[in-house]
């Protein structure tokens, strides 16, 4: 997907916003206002799962590619793919979860547009969802302005959405009552940049999971990335299934978790308010900023050892013993 | 699973290292080879290889089921996929492995009916819900997935299941792990076993490695507080130069295995010789399916050819198996061979050694190779 979007998209569409392959891409108004702006499509099987459903997601998603460049979020586009014969009763639901997400949120959906293609020319249902939001002065959580001695911190545990769709997917005959993490994160992220000093990096481990949050953190700030294994909040069950099908939690995706940068003299502070929100209790202080190892992260394991955290390549695969 | 965290205490391993440090302290270099993937993955991933002291090395083995399947047995298996009525079911990590020219992911991509399973009895049951598909299941790995693959060929044949068949290629371990020492290429201190596939055949099929080639031995569990365990007990061994088999995985291996998981591999299989990738022609290392399961045995189905081992030219998989090469040694390491774009199997498979070293890098990596 990276080549993908590296060696054919990107040449082709070239320009300095796109060239950021930012969560969003921010935009400057002539009035010197900034409106962030972003889409996503999803795809996903099952379309219900444990926790939420494609509608959920397609708003979580869109808005919290928007929180994370710090902006509020305005206004969403709902495009929608449907395959010929797809039951009403499942869209009517996926649009009430649309609706009642997007109210979380405190947003709305504004324009739209839905086409019906025949049997077989979609799997069901795909959904595109664009959102704007604005970005109040003074907020850049791009990670440019990351220093030496700066903590991290997740907003919860992780892995529960990668894992909850994995036990449900075709094959997988496991019972669990493990929830997806999928959630809107503007109110979490508004608190949070409420923190006086602000927020230097924010993200949202999705695909590839924290690993790739903090891969990229090291790339971009050139700077070591030190994390505490023992303190990175994993639930019994997610790190029990993972076990059993050989996958790394640290992979492993989530919906509704954030990860932040912030002055270590603010750490508290900024774990506090976390902790305020209803999807930031299980907040933790995860790791540091250092110098070495120079554009790295480095994991120092629970027994005491240490290694590097490498960027995901690929889908891990359940392995076979 | 409440085990996880008991077995990864930092206190208690910190004592264990202290006492691996005294054992060591006036000992030359030893070395010892975790035989199983999950084992190398489990020292990658806990960053066990840099905590221990500097005369201590561990070496990665051919335990990675994946790793070891010939790469003809993949050509087989695409030229299968190709078929028009079959469904080809495997295990997730058998997908992306190159065959010399394909992969079952490419053949899925173009189209082929390639399914990812969790267990050999979601084959069958695709055979029970499909019955105009012939449905084939990759039969890949060691002691540990034999006996669920026996299982379920039983099950077929008390149901009469026609439309079933297995590609088998199952492997036992211990006769690898005598062609290691007979090939006299690496010099070996001790091993450390396997667990699961000892869950299944006990612990006295080792004696063989203790008795005639005095190889201390200790079947030792995954978790990181098992893994230092276990090669102290290994030290203890060379220090009192006792060469035995222990095990130290006691919550999983009674010494007489699994009878039931033995018993039924015993009705379905029947030991023979087999080619391993890097290690070529082992006997008695494989299990083939017997004559009295023939209607579901792939090969004979299908009119399939033996396999011959054949690797890519370049790859050292063959010497990172055998114990004699260090994954981030290999020329096309990391450069022309990635998870992503993987030549040979030890990059594939989650538990080759190449992905271990490849994804849990140990920090001295970064600072250059490190000499074997």
């Amino acid at each position: 997907m990276g080549d993908l979007i590296r060696e054919i998209l990107l040449p082709m569409l070239d320009n300095e916003i796109l060239r950021r392959l930012g969560d969003s891409a921010v935009l400057q108004t002539e009035g010197g206002e900034r409106l962030a702006f972003t889409t996503d499509s999803y795809v996903i099987s099952p379309i219900f799962f444990p926790g939420g459903d494609i509608g959920r997601l397609a708003v979580s998603g869109t808005v919290n590619d928007l929180a994370m460049e710090g902006a509020r979020p305005l206004a969403l586009s709902l495009g929608i793919i449907l395959e010929e014969g797809f039951p009403m009763e499942d869209l009517v639901r996926i649009l009430r979860s649309v609706r009642d997400t997007a109210r979380e949120a405190g947003v709305s959906v504004v324009t739209g547009d839905t086409k019906v293609v025949r049997k077989g020319e979609a799997d069901g249902i795909f959904i595109n969802t664009s959102g704007i939001g604005t970005v109040a002065p003074g907020i850049d959580t791009s990670g440019e302005k990351v220093a030496v001695g700066d903590v991290v911190l997740v907003s919860g545990p992780i892995g529960d959405h990668g894992v909850a769709i994995m036990i449900q997917r075709e094959g997988l005959r496991m019972e669990s009552l493990l929830e997806s993490d999928v959630a809107p994160l503007w109110g979490l992220v508004e608190g949070l940049l409420s923190l006086s000093g602000g927020v230097s990096f924010l993200r949202d481990p999705t695909r590839g999971g924290l690993a790739s949050v903090l891969t990229e953190l090291a790339r971009i700030t050139g700077k070591g990335v030190e994390l505490q294994e023992s303190q990175i909040p994993v639930r019994a069950e997610v790190r029990s299934v993972c076990e059993l099908l050989g996958l790394d939690p640290l992979y492993v995706a989530c919906e509704g978790r954030c990860v932040a940068v912030v002055a270590q003299e603010r750490a508290q502070e900024a774990l506090e308010l976390l902790k305020a929100h209803p999807l930031g209790r299980q907040a933790r202080i995860i790791g540091r900023i250092l110098e070495k190892p120079p554009g790295h992260v480095l994991l120092r394991t629970a027994i005491g050892g240490s290694r590097l955290v490498q960027l995901p390549l690929g889908e891990q695969l359940p392995r076979i013993c | 699973m409440k085990f996880l965290e008991e077995f990864r205490d930092q206190e208690t391993a910190h004592g264990l290292l202290r006492s691996i440090g005294h054992l060591a302290r006036d000992l030359p270099r030893v070395r010892f080879m975790e035989v199983c993937g999950t084992h190398t993955v489990s020292i990658f991933r806990h960053g066990i290889r840099d905590l221990l002291p500097e005369n201590v090395k561990l070496i990665s083995g051919p335990g990675c089921p994946v790793c070891v399947t010939p790469r003809t047995f993949l050509d087989q298996a695409v030229h299968l996929s190709q078929k028009p009525h079959v469904s080809l079911a495997s295990f997730g990590d058998m997908m992306r492995v190159p065959g010399s020219q394909s992969s079952l992911e490419a053949e899925r991509a173009k189209g082929r009916d390639v399914r990812v399973v969790y267990s050999p009895l979601d084959a069958l049951q695709t055979a029970r819900e499909n019955p105009g598909r012939d449905v084939i299941f990759l039969g890949v790995g060691f002691e540990t997935t034999a006996p669920a693959v026996a299982a379920t060929l039983l099950r077929a044949k008390a149901e009469g299941i026609k439309n079933f068949w297995v590609l088998g290629a199952h492997k036992r371990v211990v006769p690898a792990m005598e062609a290691i020492l007979q090939a006299e290429e690496v010099s070996l201190e001790g091993f450390i076993c396997p667990p699961h596939v000892s869950a299944v055949i006990g612990s006295q099929p080792y004696q063989i490695l203790a008795e005639s080639w005095g190889m201390p031995c200790v079947i030792t569990g995954f978790e990181p507080l098992d893994i230092l365990q276990g090669i102290y007990m290994l030290l203890s061994q060379v220090i009192k130069k006792e060469h035995k088999v222990e095990v130290q995985y006691r919550r999983g291996v009674p010494p007489q295995g699994n009878p039931a998981a033995l018993r039924i591999m015993g009705e379905v299989f029947q030991v023979e010789d087999s080619l391993w990738r890097g290690l070529g022609n082992i006997p008695k290392s494989g299990l083939g399916i017997k004559e009295s399961f023939a209607a579901w045995d792939a090969r004979i189905g299908f009119g399939l050819e033996p396999e011959d081992a054949g690797d890519p030219p370049g790859c050292s998989c063959g010497e990172v198996l055998r114990g004699l090469m260090e994954p981030a040694n290999c020329k096309m390491f990391g450069t022309l061979c990635t998870p992503q774009k993987p030549l040979g199997p030890c990059m594939v498979s989650g538990e080759g050694a190449c992905a271990a070293h490849f994804k849990y890098a140990q920090v001295s990596l970064v600072k250059g190779k490190r000499p074997l």
